[in-house]
């Protein structure tokens, strides 16, 4: 059996900060990816980051992966990919798949950073080739340097669904419209213009009612709802598309912290089933730290710093890291959070954290 | 956030004008001056960073929106490429002739050229009519956002936000 | 479908250019690149028909979680297309339904 210091399961912005934050003081550290490429979400966007300069305000997405890796590397992280941590079992032990191969790893403190997967609203045809998911329009564009289609239609109005259309734009796709079953748009004001500028019409309370077509998507059909939900008859719109993107909000991929048997609460503003957390990022499972979208739907900004407090609180743990200096840069840290929790976006995420938190005191 | 963009994805003129960042008629009048679009609370300051004159505030809560000192605004166009969320344009009408130029920032595939015919379009993509580009720039600093600067009648300087190749 | 030059990310890093069969027709894709993207440069959405009712499907979350994608590569059922990175002289194949049975 395998032991190591700490294990951060998923190298993208929260287990790599987290890595980083841990390695810096001393911490030996693996991450295990399951997927080819290590930085999560991170490298498929591409527009510029908002928040201020402690948030690499104004850094492209995939700029700031990449320096996240850089200093991983540099710190002397393995970043170990194609390898799934299939569970997590008594006294930390996790079955790890690396390619075809089952190790057994023990670590004194694992960072579960495993990130969101995409909601889905069935609709008949939603199974016709050409419909996605809003994640798999950027992975084609922004990884592989393929159009998803011709013309889509972006079904979801947060902020995957708009950034999402915005980059299908610069990607040389048409986008005939953006709807959304709620009346407001749900992402930042700025991300819808940067698309409405270009004659994108926004269409809200509106859903999806049926994909179309002979063995793949060639047209879709999209119906009013009322404040109750239920569509109204006779307002039926159709498009002439060749992808219908489903950007309807993420939940956290919270598997293995449930099979850890980590208090969990229902916190629908965070997206699903979150575990319950202390400030330090740190679950009722001692040694079990969570940090990123499976703690809770937020942004990559949030995620990195949530790492960093969980790297911090680990090295701290192991005597790696003094009380002192560690009380002092997590607190730079709770500061530089502060920020991106705040305004009438983050205001809501700020209370369901502080709820979580205080789950875990009792 | 306002109603208009909250449903529609775009601001109206009318919600535009309580903003702290829009510089006043009399003020985009004397020359080039930053005109920024920003109406939510969305932590965020690189533009104030980016000023090399302190035009622009935001202070040190960052959800505050950001207010133009119109008198300060040399209409540099360092914010314009700087805001991620491409909110801030430069407008002149100072150019004499019953016109006026806008900047606006670009991330598109094929870059107009100067000289070009194009049709500008309104903040909800509406076509305005033709208007002929006068500047194109793209430097390292802008990481991938080029400025792209056309020349309209000084009435639309203040609708128009984007333009269309014709065909 | 190709995207040749992206406006933020410039040109993509591809392998060599290499060919595989589809169904039996010759095709080009790049070594290395997920066999659903070459297969998507080439107009094919279809990869497979589902067991009971007969119903195309194809590519959903490209990552690799759905398995909406699964064909059969060299005689190999039940394959990932979006997550299996393309060789020269691949064999693929629409899976119908369960695919074939594989052999002891």
């Amino acid at each position: 059996m395998r032991r190591c210091e700490m294990v951060s399961i998923g190298a993208g912005p929260a287990g790599l900060a987290g890595a980083i934050e841990a390695a810096r003081n001393g911490v030996e550290v693996v991450a295990f990816d399951e997927n080819e490429r290590p930085g999560g979400q991170l490298f498929k966007q591409i527009h510029k980051f908002f928040g201020s300069s402690v948030h690499q305000a104004g850094v492209r997405g995939f700029n700031i992966g990449n320096s996240l890796l850089d200093e991983a590397r540099k710190l002397g992280v393995e970043v170990s990919l194609k390898s799934v941590v299939l569970g997590i079992y008594e006294n930390n032990v996790m079955n790890v798949m690396i390619r075809d191969k089952i190790e057994q790893v023990k670590a004194e403190r694992i960072l579960v950073a495993t990130g969101a997967s995409e909601n889905m609203i069935p609709f008949p045809g939603w199974t016709l080739p050409g419909v996605i998911g809003a994640g798999a329009a950027q992975t084609m564009a922004n990884l592989h340097g393929i159009r998803p289609g011709k013309r889509l239609l972006m079904v979801g109005s947060g902020n995957v669904g708009v950034v999402v259309a915005y980059q299908m734009l610069q990607a040389g796709c048409e986008v005939a419209a953006v709807i959304d079953a709620a009346p407001k748009i749900g992402g930042y004001g700025v991300h819808a213009a940067k698309v409405a500028r270009h004659g994108v019409p926004f269409l809200m309370s509106h859903t999806m009612k049926g994909a179309h077509g002979k063995e793949k998507v060639e047209k879709a059909t999209i119906i009013q709802v009322d404040e109750k939900w239920k569509p109204i008859p006779g307002t039926e719109k159709s498009f002439d598309v060749d992808t219908i993107c489903i950007a309807v909000g993420l939940n956290p991929m919270n598997k293995l912290v449930r099979m850890s048997g980590c208090k969990t609460v229902y916190v629908p503003v965070l997206g699903g089933l979150i575990p319950a957390h202390n400030p330090n990022q740190e679950t009722s499972i001692p040694g079990v730290y969570v940090a990123g979208d499976v703690s809770g739907i937020e942004e990559a900004s949030t995620a990195i710093i949530e790492g960093r407090i969980a790297g911090l609180a680990i090295a701290n743990s192991l005597d790696y890291l003094d009380e002192g200096p560690f009380i002092e840069q997590r607190n730079q840290q709770f500061q530089n959070m502060e920020g991106l929790r705040s305004g009438s976006h983050g205001d809501a995420r700020s209370k369901a954290k502080e709820y979580l938190n205080a789950v875990m005191k009792g | 956030m306002s109603q208009e963009l909250s449903t529609s994805g775009y601001l109206s003129e009318e919600e535009l004008k309580d903003s702290p960042g829009i510089p006043s008629e009399a003020r985009r009048k004397k020359g080039p001056v930053a005109v920024i679009e920003c109406t939510e609370d969305i932590p965020c300051n690189p533009c104030e960073a980016s000023c090399k004159v302190g035009a622009i505030s935001v202070g040190e809560d960052i959800t505050n929106l950001p207010h133009l000192d119109e008198d300060k605004c040399v209409g540099c166009r360092t914010c314009v490429p700087a805001c991620p969320g491409q909110a801030i344009f430069m407008v002149d009408e100072n150019i004499g002739e019953g016109k006026a130029t806008v900047t606006f920032p670009y991330e598109f595939m094929s870059l107009p050229e100067k000289g070009q015919t194009v049709s500008a379009l309104d903040r909800s993509g509406k076509e305005l009519g033709d208007a002929v580009v006068v500047g194109v720039r793209k430097t390292e600093k802008m990481d991938q956002t080029s400025l792209v600067t056309i020349e309209v009648p000084r009435e639309w300087s203040m609708k128009a936000r984007g333009f269309r190749f014709k065909k | 479908m190709r995207i040749d030059e992206h406006p933020i990310l410039g040109t993509f890093d591809k392998g060599k250019k290499v060919q595989f069969t589809f169904d039996g027709r010759v095709m080009e894709g790049f070594e290395g690149e997920p066999v659903a993207v070459a297969l998507r440069s080439n107009g094919v959405l279809v990869h497979r028909y589902t067991t009971r009712r007969n119903e195309p499907r194809g590519v959903f979350c490209a990552i690799g979680r759905c398995t909406d994608c699964i064909m059969v590569v060299d005689d190999v059922p039940n394959v990932r297309t979006c997550v299996e990175p393309l060789k020269e002289g691949m064999v693929i194949h629409t899976q119908v339904g369960k695919g074939p049975e594989m052999s002891e």
